[in-house]
């Protein structure tokens, strides 16, 4: 493996009350990765995301990401479970929030970044428009193109298709194989959905809850651009398999 | 007894049930009439009403003057008489008043929800002078800021001063951590956080509590005046009552009824247009 460039040495987080979100996870990302973190909810796999970008503080371990940026903001795009768009903007003043929080010249400058971004996902039409004039897809969309805006080599994403209904999210996730294939940047994708990690991920990390420990680090190897039909291959269905029988055993463990 | 067996129909004939387009008898009720034609309607006649019983019941003028007994003493009032001096000083009192109450209001609305230290020193006295009648202040704001237009812009920035300042707390409290950490994760500092995220948010609460300051604040200067004053809208209905004028009191209380309907108005149509994106407002668009 090359040099990673996002790494996590032993991390753990407890929060004050004794619950423990995270032990000991350790992981190596490597530049143009896509890695998948699995588990159920309750097994501290946002937490994990909420530590990287330094939302809330380790309590044990060090994590650390290196990319080429202008400044730390733009190192990294996260993407969340909710749009959380802002209803009072407009779709493109929206797509701009991280520009116009550096000031207006910056967001004068990113307007066109911001446009493509808009037409790359399918919102050119919309632009004008106010978050809730927009479905529950295209708010997501919305969220994504956001986070794109400056370009970051990583991109975080939590549970992002995780509140759409089932023909909305294989849409976008098969947009989402499309972006990453463009330019391979590096993603932390956590989900719950096992064929959601298989069918993206070059590397999915099982997490068992209670304390999230690192139960499983399964590489995937299904050639590369997929499309949906991959989903009905053998091979598929054995990694699947796979991740699935580790959680089950995580949950014969952890219970009573 | 024989259990029924599986598969018998139950009992009856069988039925029938057809649906067609224009089934429905599409009778004009009342009620489909626009809102604002129905009340106004039903005011003239009240309004009638009331003109016809006074003269044919030959009601005292002292006791209860008729409608157009009260226009011509509105009339009369705002050409010859006193009126636009004390309609002016009423307003500036409510105006300032109101304005006062809106910035200390919401700066003390900012603070409290910025800092936890001062959410858990402030709020609980908040809750404490809230249930103190404000009113019950002004002779006292009059023993120490005189009888001119002061004494009566303090006390009306104290009464409004309160459901601004509790709306704009629940307000700036009610952005979610999820879009806090948002802006975070997009490099937002506190400050921008604030003016991009937790003021935007606040608007419609904001307004609500605009709302009701607004109604108060009129309620604020004339009740100031009543304690103790030289001229305002409140001093013209003492003055009147003195007098016996009840016209002129009446035609005072419609000046005020005006002041406090052309103020709602201005606050809640700005409202509208500030938090078009709220759910409320949207409800509303859609139901008009």
């Amino acid at each position: 493996m090359h040099e990673p460039v996002m790494s996590f040495d032993h991390v753990s987080k407890h929060y004050r009350g004794g619950t423990v979100a995270v032990e000991d996870f350790h992981l190596d990302i490597a530049d143009g990765e896509f890695v998948s973190i699995v588990g159920p909810s309750g097994c501290g796999k946002s937490t994990l995301l909420k530590l990287i970008m330094g939302l809330e503080p380790l309590t044990g371990g060090r994590i650390e990401y290196r990319a080429q940026a202008r400044k730390e903001s733009a190192m990294t795009g996260m993407v969340f479970q909710q749009p959380l768009l802002l209803p009072w903007n407009t779709v493109l003043d929206n797509v701009l929030v991280p520009s116009t929080l550096q000031g207006r010249a910056q967001r004068r400058r990113d307007e066109g970044r911001a446009r493509e971004l808009l037409d790359m996902l399918g919102l050119t039409d919309f632009a004008g428009s106010h978050p809730y004039e927009l479905s529950g897809g295209m708010q997501q969309r919305v969220g994504i193109a956001r986070a794109l805006l400056h370009d970051p080599r990583i991109l975080l994403m939590d549970e992002p298709f995780g509140a759409l209904d089932a023909m909305t999210r294989d849409q976008l996730t098969l947009d989402l194989l499309e972006i990453w294939e463009r330019d391979r940047k590096t993603v932390v994708f956590i989900t719950h959905s096992i064929s959601e990690a298989v069918l993206l991920s070059d590397r999915v990390v099982v997490m068992t809850p209670r304390p999230g420990r690192v139960g499983d680090v399964v590489d995937i190897t299904l050639p590369r651009p997929r499309t949906l039909d991959v989903v009905s291959t053998a091979a598929f269905g054995e990694y699947t398999r796979r991740i699935r029988s580790v959680l089950d055993n995580a949950e014969v463990v952890t219970a009573p | 007894m024989t259990a029924p067996s599986p598969h018998s129909p139950p009992p009856g004939r069988t039925l029938t049930v057809r649906r067609e387009a224009g089934d429905t008898v599409n009778r004009r009720r009342l009620s489909d009439l626009p809102g604002w034609l129905l009340s106004s309607t039903t005011v003239l006649i009240l309004l009638t009403i009331w003109e016809v019983s006074v003269r044919t019941f030959d009601v005292s003028v002292i006791l209860f003057p008729a409608p157009t007994r009260i226009v011509e003493a509105l009339v009369e009032g705002f050409t010859q008489g006193p009126f636009l001096r004390h309609t002016w000083v009423t307003l500036q009192e409510i105006i300032y008043g109101f304005g006062i109450a809106v910035v200390a209001g919401l700066l003390v609305a900012v603070w409290v929800s910025s800092s936890r230290l001062a959410e858990k020193i402030v709020l609980p006295i908040v809750v404490v002078l809230q249930t103190v009648p404000k009113v019950a202040l002004a002779p006292l704001f009059l023993v120490w800021f005189g009888f001119g237009i002061e004494s009566k812009i303090l006390t009306t920035a104290l009464i409004a001063f309160f459901p601004i300042l509790v709306n704009a707390t629940l307000g700036f409290n009610s952005t979610s951590g999820d879009q806090v950490n948002m802006m975070r994760s997009f490099g937002a500092t506190r400050l921008q956080i604030l003016t991009r995220l937790r003021l935007p948010t606040a608007v419609p609460s904001i307004i609500a509590g605009l709302d009701v300051a607004v109604v108060l604040s009129v309620i604020g200067a004339i009740v100031a005046e009543f304690v103790g004053s030289q001229a305002g809208l409140g001093y013209l209905i003492i003055a009147s009552n003195t007098s016996l004028d009840v016209a002129t009191m009446f035609a005072a209380l419609v000046v005020l009824s005006v002041i406090g309907l052309v103020l709602h108005y201005a606050v809640v149509l700005g409202g509208r247009r500030l938090a078009f994106w709220s759910e409320e407002n949207r409800a509303r668009s859609v139901a008009n």
